[in-house]
């Protein structure tokens, strides 16, 4: 198993610092984590483990329970499709079917090349304009399934653009 | 204790305050059902809804596990609605079950089938997905079927509080909970100690030791010499697969059985105890004179050997190298055995029956071979295994002679420093008995040394040795030997000899011994989970003081192996065949 590198070593325990002395903080020093790195690997929650005393199957346990924690680095770009009722009945499954098709990954995983993730996502309040997806945080309304092609080509062409 | 008035069926009781409705109940001579709730109703997680009851004024049904009692409360256990949503909730449990019972290990000591029964559950009533399902039979000593877990959170919860480790959690949630070791990696792949306190408490046959009959079968088949060698430990408890009440005495009747079971020679470990009493002590005496590292600890527990290496691999300076009793014994019947009477060592198959699962882990280990690469130990049995041996065959264990007793042939003696191993406390004793007249050339004129005795997690004691004081500790349990651990890692530990136990009480408590679940132990007192350790440990300590021979040095055939064979303690053969190695890097979470 890899070891975990001296500065991120040093930055995951001013994390806990952070937060040591509030009641339960596994919770937001977790989140501190995930929002930091993008993901939580087995190495950090070791290191967790040691520094807070809990056991490693209690952290992974939470880090399992919760979606908004991965396991796994992210892609560049996170697209979100939203599964909630509203969007599910606009058919949001077929746009995400169409996603993990072209993207050639099943939700919750990651391209090979770590442009894109495929995230499902409940109702992120967007009902009016369902189907709805959000790619780091930029709200797309009412994505047909023959837009999703157009839709990843906008992203691979800013890669370029921007290589 | 402050009492309570409440009521059950209409009926009035006075109760303690703080006690549950579960204990209230049973207090009161009434069983409710219940799963996920265990030793005594002391530890609940309130996951497995089976123990629902009606309480006047309550909403809805509640869990009477963890529902505290309060004056005036009123409660209903046979209401309509709590019969029936007790019944529900068996019969959902059931609909994730895995109930092939004809093949499960557990059959017959299944609590989720007794509770089905007590609840009149019907099968099938709810059909749908099961769980994906994780089959774990990597790791020597336990195996781990998902597909048989409801759930309960018990084994989290023992290896988190009893133990200190936690290496059992939940993972994922909603339909996709599993109890798993992180990543749902095998009990092989993460820093478990395979101590088995995890399957003592398992309800159903989600986590059980890893059966090695069929091995030992194989080789009666294939007509080797099958030695058979039974524990310390076994003698205390096996008598509890026959119905005997715990805390009797069976070891006559223990090897009456061993005799009709096929194996070429029947020993006692009792003797491998001795023999390493006599290396482990000359170790301390050498590492004391000439000024080694101290506090010396014990190592003859493999769970506890596991610990070390995981979690205190810069402490293994202090372990004995003394090689476990079995597996000294193992060594010694492949060597000095075989060549006196005769038999090629390829052709020996040594069977160990021990009380615990994380032997069948030591005996792979590394370090742990013999003549020619040979390994000391080829199969070990728990007591639960022997119990099956012994009921397939046939044997009534009522009828059994009560006179039986170890082959005389070069091993066969023992003394009764040997018999108290299985309990905590007793390696030192057997230890201190031997340094006392290695140290001052006389035997100690009590024999005991009844100061190191005693069940409490972490004990210590001064012990006088002709006016030489030497501190000394003993821990059972890896939350307590943690506490000596930390002293010694701090360079603030008084001690010269530390006897740590991986399970709680000693090896009579081990994670391979018969198990101690109320529900069918219809004859033993409601507060069997709070004496059955002390009633084991009576039946070792009983048999010690009927030993004409108390002291490892006295025992004759070990006097005659040193001077036939091995010389003296700590010579070049005793080192090459009873001692062995750790390893100080272990990963804990290594990859497939």
């Amino acid at each position: 198993m890899a070891k975990l590198q001296g500065h991120a070593q040093e930055l995951i325990k001013e994390i806990v610092n952070r937060y040591k002395d509030e009641p339960t903080p596994l919770m937001m020093i977790l989140e501190a984590i995930q929002n930091e790195y993008g993901y939580i690997p087995l190495e950090v929650q070791e290191l967790l483990s040691e520094l807070l005393n809990i056991p490693v199957s209690e952290i992974y346990g939470v880090v399992t329970f919760y979606s908004f924690f991965s396991l796994t680095p992210k892609g560049k770009y996170v697209i979100g499709v939203c599964l909630g009722t509203a969007c599910y009945v606009k058919g949001s499954q077929r746009v995400m079917d169409k996603f993990s098709e072209l993207l050639n990954i099943k939700p919750g995983q990651t391209t090979k090349d770590g442009l894109f993730t495929l995230d499902a996502l409940r109702c992120i309040g967007a009902c009016g304009i369902a189907p709805a997806i959000s790619i780091n945080g930029k709200v797309y309304p009412k994505v047909e399934e023959s837009k999703v092609a157009s839709i990843i080509q906008e992203y691979r062409d800013l890669e370029t653009k921007g290589a | 204790m402050a009492k309570v008035n409440i009521k059950i069926e209409g009926h009035p009781y006075q109760v303690e305050s703080g006690m549950t409705i579960l204990q209230a109940a049973k207090a009161c001579g009434y069983n409710i059902p219940s799963l996920c709730s265990f030793m005594d109703g002391r530890c609940s997680l309130a996951s497995c809804r089976v123990c629902l009851v009606e309480v006047k004024g309550a909403r809805g049904l509640v869990a009477s596990c963890v529902y505290p009692v309060n004056e005036g409360m009123e409660i209903s256990i046979s209401s309509q609605k709590a019969v029936e949503a007790r019944r529900s909730s068996v019969e959902l449990l059931l609909s994730n079950h895995h109930k092939n019972c004809l093949q499960c290990e557990k059959n017959g000591k299944c609590e989720l089938l007794e509770v089905s029964k007590m609840v009149g559950a019907r099968e099938g009533k709810y059909i749908g997905d099961m769980t994906p399902a994780t089959y774990d039979e990597l790791a020597p000593g336990l195996i781990r079927d998902t597909s048989k877990c409801i759930l309960c959170g018990r084994c989290i919860e023992t290896c988190k509080a009893l133990q200190g480790i936690g290496i059992l959690g939940f993972e994922n949630r909603g339909f996709k909970t599993i109890v798993s070791p992180t990543q749902n990696r095998s009990f092989a792949k993460s820093p478990c100690i395979q101590c088995g306190q995890c399957v003592l408490v398992c309800p159903t046959g989600a986590l059980m030791e890893h059966s090695e009959i069929d091995r030992v079968d194989l080789a009666i088949k294939q007509g080797k010499y099958v030695i058979c060698q039974v524990a310390p430990a076994v003698r205390a408890a096996i008598g509890e697969e026959f119905d005997e009440k715990i805390g009797t005495p069976v070891t006559s009747k223990m090897f009456a059985a061993l005799h009709r079971l096929g194996f070429y020679r029947v020993f006692d470990v009792n003797f491998g105890a001795d023999l390493t009493i006599m290396e482990e002590a000359n170790e301390l005496i050498e590492r004391i004179k000439h000024n080694g590292v101290l506090p010396q600890l014990t190592s003859c527990s493999p769970g506890w050997v596991n610990y070390l290496e995981y979690y205190y691999p810069e402490l293994i300076k202090y372990l004995s190298t003394c090689k476990s009793p079995h597996q000294m014994q193992g060594a010694i019947i492949k060597s000095y055995y075989a060549e006196k009477n005769g038999i090629d060592p390829k052709d020996i198959f040594v069977v160990s029956i021990m009380p615990c699962t994380a032997k069948k882990y030591e005996k792979t280990r590394p370090g742990q071979e013999s003549k020619d690469g040979l390994k000391d130990v080829d199969a070990v049995l728990t007591t639960r295994e022997l119990a099956k041996m012994i009921k397939r065959s046939g044997i009534n264990w009522k009828r059994l002679p009560d006179n039986d007793k170890p082959d005389d042939d070069l091993l066969g003696q023992y003394s009764g420093a040997g018999v108290i191993f299985g309990v905590t406390g007793g390696v030192m004793e057997a230890a201190l008995r031997t340094a006392y007249k290695t140290l001052t050339g006389k035997e100690h004129p009590l024999i005991e040394f009844k100061e190191v005795r005693g069940l409490q997690g972490v004990r210590d004691a001064s012990i006088n040795i002709d006016g030489k004081i030497i501190k000394v500790a003993i821990a059972s349990g890896m939350k307590n030997a943690k506490i000596l651990l930390e002293e010694i890692k701090q360079g603030k530990s008084p001690y010269a000899f530390i006897e740590i136990m991986g399970c709680p009480g000693g090896c009579i408590n081990g994670g391979g011994q018969p198990y101690v679940k109320p529900m069918f132990l219809p004859n033993e007192d409601d507060n069997i989970l709070s004496t059955y350790v002390s009633k084991r440990a009576s039946v070792l300590y009983s048999e010690d003081e009927r030993q004409t021979i108390r002291q490892s040095h006295n025992n004759p055939d070990i006097i005659r192996l040193y001077s036939e064979y091995l010389e003296k303690p700590g010579s070049e053969k005793a080192e090459e065949l009873l001692h062995t190695f750790y390893n100080d890097k272990r990963e804990k979470y290594p990859n497939y």
